[in-house]
């Protein structure tokens, strides 16, 4: 480790790995800093993505994609299924990846590009020089050492730390952070094309349950609950095993993933002198689906892009920074998960009743281009109500 | 005090999302509190697995 770096990252999820892997491709000096000994485990992610919100940023690769999903279903409460089925040949709803390969991946691609890398080696504390954030303390293997750089970026994931150190309050609102356990399951008998979502208060109380097929028989089996919802005897846990003991009794469990999704409106502001806080961090995930590895890579590349002009301007305060931030709030990314916000607040509130009438008012849609945005014009259009309680949404529609 | 059952506990770090202290710190695969914490419940509320009990003394 040297003792400086134009660019620090903290954190080596999609995030931190595009953010380097774009800085280090322009010729900046580079370090990333993973705290645990491996990237990409453990996996906390259902580890579904659209397929086009994939291929915007490198193209598929069978080593970290596990199935492509061709349909979806959604389950009212009372057990009716609809199913969603893109119309056009090829133009499947997305893929499940093997997070674990694909993290690694990325970040294999930051090494390849010049980034300096290293595991096991946690961020303990930033180093500030007036106010504002000058590099970091990394703790490796019982040694302390105090890196400078231009910029840090902190892409420390859901349990982000570095920001907050900074002087940035980074909290969740716990109503607002989805606690999620999931099983990776095998032995099941499931259509390996077919992602489904379960939808109700006493399945899955303000957020869903999930199967996302892996192939061969095995699946992602998950669930996010409201944080206002959990307590002791009905955990993200306690809902799953109810859910699998009646659906999937024979099923073998391999694996335990568990984790939180935060659905809250993102962090104000995302810059600060020196400083860019991207994905999870910055409480960047999609508000409706908790999908936050796009959001991570789009954030991440993009703090990278900016990182190197404020370098190459010799400027790298917030206001210079700043343009990362209008950026993404004016994207595609950044207003969907305005939008989203709100709309989720709405059907959160929803008793099962409501969410029954919704689900049966259309039993299937066939869409061009699968996106939720969509699901949700479909969803409107069938249920005229809706778009009376949901008035000041239609603009965002 | 908040007691962390380190048996349960899965260290996904959901917790430390929600800390309005900034008390909790997930390093690598152990949970740490620090004593900002002024055992509101919070963590031990959303808690995926149960990990988290608040003792009052």
């Amino acid at each position: 480790m040297k003792r400086r770096y134009d660019m620090l990252v903290v954190g080596g999820g999609p995030g931190g790995a595009f953010a380097a892997k774009t800085a280090a491709e322009k010729g900046l000096s580079v370090c990333l800093v993973e705290k645990r000994p491996a990237i990409g485990t453990p996996v906390r992610c259902a580890e579904g993505i659209g397929k086009e919100l994939l291929t915007d940023f490198l193209p598929p690769d069978p080593k970290w994609i596990c199935t492509d999903i061709e349909s979806a279903e959604l389950v009212a409460p009372d057990g009716f299924s609809m199913l969603l089925e893109p119309s056009k040949a090829g133009n499947e709803i997305g893929y499940v990846l093997d997070r674990k390969v694909f993290d690694r991946e990325l970040v294999w691609k930051a090494a390849e590009a010049g980034a300096e890398t290293y595991v096991k080696a946690r961020a303990t504390a930033p180093i500030m020089r007036d106010g504002a954030v000058a590099g970091a303390v990394i703790e490796q293997h019982g040694k302390r050492y105090e890196i400078d750089a231009d910029i840090v970026i902190a892409a420390d994931g859901i349990e982000s730390k570095f920001a907050r150190w900074a002087g940035i309050d980074t909290t969740v609102p716990y109503r607002e952070l989805e606690t999620c356990a999931q099983y990776l399951m095998t032995g099941l008998d499931i259509d390996s094309t077919r992602t489904s979502f379960y939808l109700g208060n006493e399945v899955a109380p303000a957020g869903y349950l999930w199967i996302f097929p892996k192939g061969d028989g095995t699946a992602n089996v998950g669930i996010g609950i409201g944080g206002g919802k959990s307590g002791n005897g009905h955990r993200a846990k306690d809902y799953l095993d109810r859910f699998i003991a009646r659906r999937f009794p024979n099923g073998k469990t391999i694996e335990l993933i568990i984790g939180g999704v935060s659905v809250c409106r993102p962090l104000p502001s995302t810059v600060a002198d020196n400083m860019l806080i991207v994905g999870d961090a910055a409480r960047i995930s999609d508000p409706i689906t908790g999908g936050g590895i796009y959001n991570a890579m789009y954030t991440g590349r993009l703090a990278g892009e900016t990182a190197v002009t404020a370098i190459e301007a010799g400027d790298t305060s917030r206001d210079a920074l700043m343009p990362y931030d209008t950026t993404w709030r004016a994207s595609k990314m950044g207003k969907a998960i305005d939008r989203n916000y709100a709309i989720k607040e709405f059907f959160t509130k929803l008793n099962d009743e409501k969410l029954n009438s919704i689900v049966h008012s259309i039993s299937k849609i066939n869409l061009e281009h699968f996106s939720t945005l969509m699901l949700l014009k479909e969803i409107m259009k069938a249920n005229p109500s809706l778009l009376l309680e949901l008035r000041h949404l239609r603009s965002l529609l | 005090m908040l007691n962390i059952r380190r048996d349960i506990c899965g260290y996904c770090g959901a917790c430390v999302s929600v800390c309005p202290e900034g008390a909790l710190e997930l390093v690598d695969a152990y949970l740490t509190v620090e004593d900002t914490c002024s055992t509101c419940g919070i963590c031990e509320k959303i808690c995926p697995l149960g990990a988290l009990e608040v003792i009052k003394e």
